[in-house]
């Protein structure tokens, strides 16, 4: 089986052609131009992951801005969106501050990316 | 009377500022407009920021604290938030900035030297030419941000957008994650102006289409907006007709560029280069007015906030320079400068001069005018080539630069210019 998969590990976006077997391993890739976008490739294939970054409702207070710590998959993004906009957090928050372990049971926390203070 | 005044505490303001102190600045006053320091980042809460000067993939607000807490932290530096500058008057000793704020009135304040450090703007629906009516629901994808990342309101459900430009494409993914239905993303152009990367996880990880040479030709609705208008357009841009479709939808997001803001930089009667909007400068970001300086989105609009804080750094060190040489009273020679040109395929570079003595050689940033692949970037001067380098990929959307050496630059002839081309 082949596709074509576009890269987005740098701004390059290096449009690439894979031949890849059932379950989805890489038997060929042509088109990138680093190892960056074969690794990119072979998740693409197997198990697609994506940063999530929202914003929560502080009580009594304006918004602050999250993050996934780590990639979540691509598939659970609109999963992580919901259940972001259902959490209200008790302020003050810092940056850094795990805000809501574990998102979606992916195992990745969403962390704040700014402060309330 | 202070050292150094900068106008704008976005990234390109605290970044001049925090370099100016690490060169012996000893007071320095920062204006902000807003209520907080940081800009526009602080409202772009993705990822994508840092990778080139902390090699770390940051979001805005913690690239901002990086620059926020140092400002907070140093004794030299003042901050006035809620403070807008309304004027600059040039002088020959000192600089005046007279500015408005809520709690200190009117102020008039000078310095030995300015840092015009205020950003860009969008560019408004007023310069599209849309005909119809003027309905509620038609907001620029920047403000947009603002009402969903700051504010918390989603101003709209049913969401057309005009324009891939990055601020466009990134509003799209976030107007879903938020509930929104986005119809499609409109270009004028055969090309996006955007990333690459992002039209793959802001559109077709979300299967939101992209209209190429395709754009808003009506607006539809009288209190609220109801429908816009689609038609596809030729090479000449000019709508095709036959090709309307009529979208409903109840907002429409513009992302159709970004326009340096100058007023004060006009005011003050600083030189400006009509293809960057921004004023003319040469290597240390020193306008033509002694002691201004201009650095980031005021000076030409960049693509990563990276390249803004290297730019800044080199204004901010070029004003300590500036004042340094001010308090030791000496006389500088009137340096010899040479200009640099946009040659084939080039919009515009950046400085506009480079001072033939510059002991640390020149880096050239420069757009280009359209997509290239597998292209050439030359630099030479009187037809003799000085670098030169390969780039898989050039696109409008992305700053590009080339570098002269020390000696190379020394080395020009009387009347040199350095122009900067593209080879396919």
């Amino acid at each position: 089986m082949t596709k074509e998969i576009i890269c987005v590990a740098c701004p390059v976006g290096c449009g690439m052609q894979a031949e890849y077997a059932e379950g989805g391993s890489i038997i060929s890739l042509t088109g990138n131009s680093c190892n960056r976008g074969l690794a990119y490739a072979q998740a693409e294939l197997t198990n697609p992951t994506r940063m999530f970054h929202s914003t929560m409702r502080v009580e009594g207070g304006p918004l602050v801005s999250v993050k996934s710590a780590a990639p979540v998959p691509k598939a659970r993004l609109m999963d992580c969106a919901r259940a972001t906009f259902a959490v209200r957090v008790r302020g003050p928050v810092a940056i850094g501050d795990t805000l809501l372990p574990n998102v979606c049971g992916t195992g990745v926390d969403l962390i704040a990316t700014d402060r309330t203070i | 009377m202070y050292d150094l005044i900068v106008i704008g505490g976005g990234p390109a303001g605290m970044a001049a500022a925090l370099e100016a102190e690490k060169n012996g600045v000893a007071s320095i006053l920062i204006l902000e407009r807003a209520e907080f320091l940081g800009g526009i980042l602080r409202q772009c809460i993705h990822t994508g920021f840092g990778m080139h000067y902390f090699r770390e993939e940051l979001t805005g607000p913690e690239y901002a604290d990086r620059f926020v807490v140092p400002v907070e932290q140093n004794p030299r530096i003042e901050v006035k938030l809620g403070a807008m500058a309304l004027e600059l008057r040039p002088g020959g000793e000192t600089h005046t900035v007279i500015a408005v704020s809520k709690s200190d009135g009117l102020l008039e304040l000078r310095a030995k030297a300015v840092v015009l450090a205020m950003g860009c703007r969008e560019r408004p629906r007023g310069a599209l030419n849309i005909a119809g009516t003027r309905p509620a629901g038609i907001i620029s994808a920047g403000a947009a941000q603002k009402y969903v990342n700051m504010d918390g309101f989603l101003p709209g459900n049913e969401v057309v957008i005009l324009g891939s430009g990055d601020i466009g494409l990134i509003m799209a993914r976030r107007m879903t994650f938020e509930g929104a239905h986005v119809k499609m993303v409109c270009e004028l152009m055969p090309y996006s102006s955007g990333l690459t990367r992002n039209i793959v996880q802001c559109l077709d990880d979300f299967g939101i289409p992209l209209k190429l040479s395709c754009t808003v030709v009506a607006v539809h609705g009288k209190e609220r907006l109801e429908g816009v208008t689609i038609a596809g357009v030729d090479e000449r841009l000019k709508p095709i007709p036959g090709t309307e479709e009529e979208v409903p939808c109840d907002l429409l997001l513009l992302s159709v560029g970004l326009i340096p803001e100058n007023e004060l930089t006009r005011g003050a009667g600083v030189p400006i280069d009509p293809a960057t909007g921004g004023a003319i400068v040469n290597q240390n970001r020193e306008t033509a007015l002694p002691g201004i300086f201009s650095c980031g989105n005021v000076l030409h609009v960049h693509d990563l906030v990276d390249y803004v804080t290297l730019e800044s750094q080199l204004a901010g060190a070029g004003a300590a320079e500036y004042i340094r040489r001010k308090n030791a009273g000496e006389t500088v020679r009137a340096p010899e400068y040479v200009p640099t040109k946009a040659g084939e395929g080039v919009r515009y570079v950046v400085p506009q001069q480079a001072e033939k003595n510059e002991a640390a050689g020149v880096k050239l940033y420069f757009r280009v005018g359209g997509v290239h692949k597998n292209a050439v970037v030359r630099l030479y001067a009187n037809g003799k080539e000085l670098a030169r380098k390969k780039r898989p990929r050039l696109a409008p959307g992305e700053m590009e630069h080339i570098e002269i050496a020390p000696r190379q630059l020394a080395e020009l002839p009387e009347g040199a210019e350095l122009t900067v081309e593209i080879l396919e």
